[in-house]
């Protein structure tokens, strides 16, 4: 196994621009076990350990930038996200279990891409935005279109996740609600996973509402039919009923290993019914 | 001060919290190759040929196939019906067929994806159900590996006259032991040609006489060493004859030491598991809910080949009818061959399997007879005087009725179900609440006959430095018994706990004092200790006449008693009298003694997402005495934890006869953060043949919790699961399907 070992950002850019195929490591959580698995034997590892200006979480006039390299436990605890994107919060805080919040970073979850990463439907409800970087280049994508399927991203050769930026909607949510469905307490894989902002105008009508589930489709969605359905309506049983007969189109479950399509379609639905709700 | 009843110190805590602790991986064994297996990919097949393909560098390599095997090629065990390497047969998905090393490890693991096998396939049975069906058939003419029958009384006669009778079909699956260190060996050959073993493992002498046959070696040429054990629950019962053997083959051709370590995806995918088992459950009761007739009918899945079933069938038959007396009894039992790994032994080792059924069938019982579950167990659970499926007499040291007791009264149990009753009627409550009971007992030991045809013997020495130590083959595997067999010693001389020494594991230096499972190492090898102390301080006070107080005073007596080498009293196990068993016809006196235990679970399942969380568990379990009371209430979390495990979360998925759910991510055992409280309550009834009255603890919790979380979920949803694990999916496609 090589290691290349960048002092910088440019020696970094720099590096996986000659070397594209090298594998980058944030925190080291995902590339873990495939280097317990053998999958990385021969291969080359970017250590991005070097580039300390990427782990930073600073304010920003409109909201906070979260560096690529910062990690879960750094976001749960930033008063600044505490205070604006509880939803964040509370995701960190169902990853892995604690080692994997103190190491695993948030662009490393989003670069690894898996179908079932914790905080990309509180990302998604937030419409973040994550900031690429290469040797020539620096493009912006909304978290929900950097995933091109299963374990891949629209990242090109040579480009890094340098940070996602989160801004303030203007006015805070009438409610918000974020929960994962695992198998158990701690260190499990969602079956599904949602987060959701809700906010009511007079007379209990939508004036918006962001809706997204993770783990029952190739990538984090956006319940676009559902939110069009529910906005502009009165939030009561009837629309809420008729709003979630739209959520098959939205989302995509799968019998696999760890759960069955029936079972992640049936409690997603019950998640976005009770969380509507207020119950 | 006494030893016993006290939360000793581990012996062995020290090393393992600063990692001086050397586990077999941890070992730096100079000039050792790595070894890796090639395994069949087929259920069942015949091998036409293997294939060494090119790319890899062979010339670095050995490599061993069933043709290097110089004697028998078998995992001598039960029977010699298993091969040590698959030779014109596979019958299984990854049985061994050849082994390789290489000096580099990761090279080995490469060199795996340069073999090529040939297959003719054959017809495969890979359940139960197909086994009977005789999809395939791998053994005489049926698949039938052993078969039991206890019979007491007209159990059809009984049923036919009783008030009310339920009949359930009862499922519990393979569960993955999971210790915390996967299995691992080293070997090599002196240069005397004693083979070596040094390893994970539970019971050193069942290596030394696997190896015989296979090597052609006299015992005394067969040397085992137990390294730090991270853990077994049974699952380092006789998997390390395997692998063992495999380790030794590789030596023996390399001519240097090898070392063979799977890695948690091998050790989860091929090692033996927890037996599948289908039990069918009828029972009867008559107007007063006094139970009058139980016909159960047992298959477990032993897998390919024979390993440890019969014996774990026969646990699991001998547990069929629960803590509980019935004057009618027909129990049938039978182990099938499937094209699947063998399943062995894991805590609780077939009891666990028939508890489910009988425990939880006291729900259905209730239901039929609108007698709550309690008053019904109440009304027939075993007390001093009662008689057992095996025409057992109950002599003394029953404490379940104590236990029933304790854990109903701690756990509020009536004013719990009442308040969840309530509960669950509400419309808008987030959750359905539960609280579930159970009861069981666990024979301690081995069964029957086996205690007396394993003669164990176990020794205590002076030695000439004036320090006591124990020589036993029980294996420290992380339950404590350093520190029990110590305890147990201690107060046996009268002497500090800290002047208790133990031999290493190891066959040279420590005689066989049995296989350490079956909840027998605190009783029978602690017995076998508590006698050779008395004999040893006899001798001691017959030449000294004032027995040592200190240290200095000891080391001067030791001087002149152990001159000449340790002064060593050895115990053999003897025959107790007072107990017979019949093997042929199962009647008679199957353990000489039996914990007891009585467990609630309190749990709540999600409506959102039909997820069980359980709250609290309260349990009370009578082990006779505790020697180390911190280490029997650690060992009855862990278990009880382990349990919870099997009957929520773990769910072997298989398909085409292998586990494909073979890594711990998708594997679901719990974790801490899924512990609930416990409140555990040690009872105390004295077994007189027991070290200070102590009785077997490791497998009863093993036992319990699942038909008590199945009984609560019952409450909270009103629907009796007779199949683990309860899965939300399961949950939810019950209460679809109920709509």
């Amino acid at each position: 196994m090589k290691v290349l070992t960048p002092r910088d950002e440019r020696d970094a850019l720099r590096l996986y621009r000659r070397n594209p195929d090298a594998f980058p490591l944030a925190g080291g959580t995902d590339l873990m076990v495939l280097w317990n698995a053998g999958l990385l034997n021969k291969k080359t590892i970017l250590d991005l350990s070097g580039l300390r200006d990427w782990s930073r979480i600073r304010e920003t006039p409109k909201g906070v930038w979260i560096g690529a390299l910062a990690t879960h436990a750094e976001i749960r605890t930033h008063p600044a996200i505490r205070e604006r994107f509880p939803l964040l919060v509370d995701s960190c805080r169902t990853v892995g279990g604690r080692q994997i919040q103190n190491r695993g970073t948030l662009g490393g979850n989003i670069a690894n891409a898996s179908p079932a990463g914790d905080t990309f439907p509180a990302l998604a409800v937030y419409a973040a935005l994550v900031h690429t970087v290469s040797d020539n280049d620096r493009r912006v994508m909304p978290i929900d279109e950097i995933f091109a399927g299963v374990k891949k991203t629209h990242l090109k050769a040579g480009e890094l996740i340098e940070g996602v930026e989160l801004q303030t909607p203007p006015n805070p949510p009438s409610r918000w609600r974020f929960r994962k469905v695992g198998t158990r307490a701690a260190q499990a894989i969602s079956k599904t996973v949602f987060a959701g902002q809700l906010w009511l105008g007079k007379d209990k009508v939508v004036d918006d509402v962001k809706l997204a589930l993770g783990s029952v489709a190739p990538t984090v969605k956006r319940l676009r039919h559902v939110e069009t359905h529910l906005t502009g309506r009165a939030l009561d049983g009837k629309t809420i009923e008729s709003a979630l007969r739209l959520l098959p189109g939205d989302i995509h479950p799968i019998d696999d290993i760890r759960s069955t399509r029936e079972y992640r379609l049936q409690v997603s639905r019950n998640l976005i019914r009770s969380f509507l709700m207020g119950r | 001060m006494p030893a016993v009843g006290q939360d000793k110190l581990r012996k062995e805590g020290p090393k393992k919290l600063t990692g001086a602790a050397l586990y077999v991986d941890d070992i730096p064994v100079k000039g050792a190759w790595h070894g890796v297996t090639v395994r069949s990919t087929v259920p069942h097949a015949r091998i036409k040929d293997i294939r060494f393909l090119k790319g890899f560098p062979w010339k670095q390599a050995v490599v061993v196939t069933a043709a290097d095997i110089p004697g028998i090629n078998c995992v001598r065990l039960i029977e010699d019906d298993q091969p040590l390497l698959a030779d014109a047969i596979t019958r299984h998905v990854h049985e061994p067929v050849a082994l390789i090393a290489h000096p580099d490890r990761s090279a080995a693991y490469e060199s795996l994806k340069f073999v090529e096998i040939e297959y003719e396939a054959l017809p495969a049975a890979l359940t139960i159900e197909e086994s009977l069906r005789k999809k395939a058939i791998l053994r005489g003419s049926d698949n039938v590996f052993k078969q039991f029958r206890i019979k007491k009384g007209d159990a059809a006669k009984a049923m036919k006259k009783a008030w009310k009778t339920v009949d359930t079909v009862f499922r519990v699956p393979h569960q993955e032991q999971a210790y915390i260190e996967p299995q691992g060996m080293v070997s090599w050959f002196e240069k005397d040609g004693t083979l070596v073993l040094l390893g994970s493992l539970q019971c050193p002498y069942y290596i030394v006489k696997a190896m015989q046959p296979i090597f052609g070696l006299p015992e005394e040429k067969i040397r085992v060493v137990q390294a730090v054990t991270g853990g077994g629950f049974g699952g380092k019962e006789e998997y390390p004859n395997m692998i063992a053997g495999h380790a030794a083959l590789l030596a023996r051709k390399a001519k240097r030491p090898i070392k063979m370590i799977y890695d948690r995806h091998e050790d989860m995918a091929v090692t033996t598991k927890r037996h599948p088992a289908v039990v069918r459950h009828r029972a009867g009761i008559d107007r007063k809910g006094k139970l009058v007739a139980l016909d159960i009918d047992v298959v477990m899945d032993a897998g390919a080949y024979l390993t440890l079933s019969p014996v774990v069938l026969s646990r699991g038959v001998l547990h069929a009818s629960g803590p509980y007396t019935c004057a009618d009894v027909d129990i049938r039992a039978r182990c099938v061959a499937t094209n699947t790994p063998p399943n062995g032994a894991y805590r609780g080792f077939g009891a666990p399997q028939t508890l489910f059924a009988a425990e939880l069938q006291w729900e259905n019982l209730s239901e039929a007879s609108k007698i709550d579950s309690l008053t019904l167990r109440e009304r027939n659970l075993v007390k001093i005087g009662s008689e057992l499926s095996t025409g057992q007499i109950l002599k003394e040291s029953v404490g379940l009725k104590k236990c029933l007791e304790v854990v109903v009264k701690r756990s509020a149990y009536a004013k719990r179900r009442k308040e969840h009753a309530l509960w669950n009627k509400k419309k808008t409550a987030p959750t359905w609440r539960g609280i579930g009971l159970a009861a069981v007992h666990h024979g301690s030991g081995f069964t029957g006959n086996g205690e007396v045809f394993l003669k164990s013997r176990a020794s205590l020495s002076l030695t000439k430095r004036g320090r006591f130590r124990i020589e036993a083959a029980a294996s420290e595997i992380g339950q404590g018994s350093m520190s029990t067999l110590s305890q147990i010693v201690a107060d046996a001389l009268g002497v500090p706990y800290e002047w208790i020494d133990l031999e290493v594991n190891d066959t040279r230096r420590v005689p066989d004092s049995g296989p350490t499972v079956a909840s027998r190492t605190c009783m029978v090898v602690g017995g076998l200790l508590h006698a050779a102390a008395r004999d040893l301080k006899a001798a001691i006070l017959a030449k000294t006449k004032k027995f040592p107080k200190t240290e200095t005073e000891l080391q001067a007596a030791a001087k002149a008693l152990a001159a000449k080498g340790p002064l060593r009293f050895t115990r053999r196990f003897e025959k107790n009298t007072d107990i017979e068993f019949d093997d042929k016809t199962y009647r008679g006196d199957a353990y000489g003694s039996y914990g007891y235990a009585a467990l609630a679970v309190d749990l709540e399942v999600d409506r959102t997402t039909y997820e069980v969380s359980v709250k609290k568990v309260w349990t009370a379990q009578d082990i006779g005495k505790a020697i180390n009371p911190k280490i029997v209430e650690g060992q009855i979390m862990g278990g009880t934890l382990q349990a919870l495990g099997w009957a929520l979360l773990e769910k072997p998925v298989y398909k085409n006869g292998a586990m494909i759910n073979n890594q711990l991510t998708n594997y679901i055992i719990p974790t801490a953060m899924d512990a609930p409280a416990m409140d555990v309550v040690l009872v105390e009834e004295p077994y007189s043949r027991g070290p200070f009255g102590a009785k077997g603890v490791g497998e009863m919790p093993m036992d319990i919790p699942a038909p008590a979380v199945c009984a609560a979920i019952r409450q909270a949803t009103g629907l009796l699961f007779p199949e683990i694990p309860v899965t939300p999916e399961s949950i939810a496609e019950a209460l679809r399907r109920k709509k």
